[in-house]
């Protein structure tokens, strides 16, 4: 029994938690990245990669989950999201207007086709999957504090 | 058709049990099973981006509501001004069927839309963008301005949850309120 083994779920959801999440993560960064090829995309996408850190905490606990990924990080990653989003925006107009597509359109049905579609795609992703983490966190902490004080 | 109707009156069954049932976690667990056939809904109408979104997004904020409502009994109170309520209930019912009974006559035919513009997003999507998913190429280049707005939209949610839920502005109260016990 290791140091992760004392907080949270019994030892079964541990030990599925464990074979899943991984797989969960994977399957959240597929849907991200082909949003321009397959239905899904990066909101999608984002969420599925919050809900695999969800699904950690839920298993083993606050703590481990915030080793993994701390709050500090998620803020980052939030932002910086954002930022991203609104500077491919912003580099269209280095040709011409806003959100132009600026990019080759590249071959269809090719991971690497679409401009600056799949670039917004993980933009976006970052921004929804911190940001929905972020909340997720805000919120569970709260409430161990209130159950604490009870 | 049938089968979707069959799903929305499976629809509007979740959500009368959702309202009525005492319980607060078996009362989120319906309102669960309402999204859940939504998806299926969308899946049906050919929206898979749509019933993606919702299904992960039901799944989210589910899990967030079980956790916020595990043994916690809130109050619950029916009694009183039961007349006023009822009436005012069936009042906003008949109000909205009736509007709405009178809106959806003026609606087209369901799959012959008025407006012209999806029509040249589905023609020239491809070669324009480039993207092989048209709901993409759409929301990501042809309507991108409002993708950024909703950005900020939820940009905005998270500001506001982690400045109400800080721990800072808390710990300061509950030492007050420690003292002043």
């Amino acid at each position: 029994m290791s140091r992760e083994h004392g907080k949270g779920m019994s030892l079964i959801v541990k030990t599925i938690t464990r074979l899943t999440v991984g797989l969960i993560l994977l399957y959240g960064i597929y849907i991200l990245s082909h949003g321009h090829i397959s239905p899904g995309g990066g909101f999608a996408g984002g969420v599925i990669v919050a809900l695999s850190f969800v699904h950690l905490m839920l298993a083993y606990g606050k703590d481990v989950a915030l080793s993994k990924l701390p709050k500090g990080v998620t803020t980052f990653f939030e932002s910086m999201g954002a930022i991203l989003f609104l500077s491919i925006a912003l580099l269209g107009f280095l040709t011409g207007y806003f959100f132009l597509n600026f990019l080759s359109k590249g071959k269809p049905f090719t991971l690497f086709s679409g401009g600056i579609i799949p670039l917004c795609n993980i933009a976006i992703s970052l921004k929804v999957g911190a940001g929905l983490f972020a909340i997720f966190v805000a919120l569970v902490l709260l409430k161990f504090d209130t159950e604490k004080k009870e | 058709m049938l089968d979707l109707h069959l799903l929305l009156i499976a629809m509007i069954l979740g959500a009368i049990i959702a309202i009525e049932v005492k319980d607060l976690l078996s009362s989120v667990v319906a309102l669960g099973a309402v999204g859940l056939i939504l998806s299926i809904v969308f899946l049906i109408l050919k929206a898979p981006d749509v019933a993606i979104t919702q299904l992960v997004v039901e799944i989210l904020a589910l899990i967030i509501l079980i956790r916020a409502t595990l043994n916690k009994d809130l109050p619950f109170s029916t009694s009183g001004r039961w007349l006023l309520n009822t009436s005012i209930t069936v009042c906003f019912i008949i109000v909205l069927l009736f509007v709405g009974y009178k809106c959806l006559q003026d609606l087209p035919k369901f799959g012959y839309p008025i407006m012209r513009v999806a029509e040249t997003y589905l023609k020239e999507g491809l070669p324009k963008t480039g993207a092989v998913n048209i709901v993409a190429s759409v929301i990501l280049d042809y309507r991108a301005f409002d993708t950024l707005g909703e950005a900020t939209v939820l940009f905005t949610a998270v500001i506001g949850v982690m400045a109400v839920v800080r721990r800072i502005g808390r710990k300061k109260e509950n030492e007050e309120v420690e003292e002043e016990d």
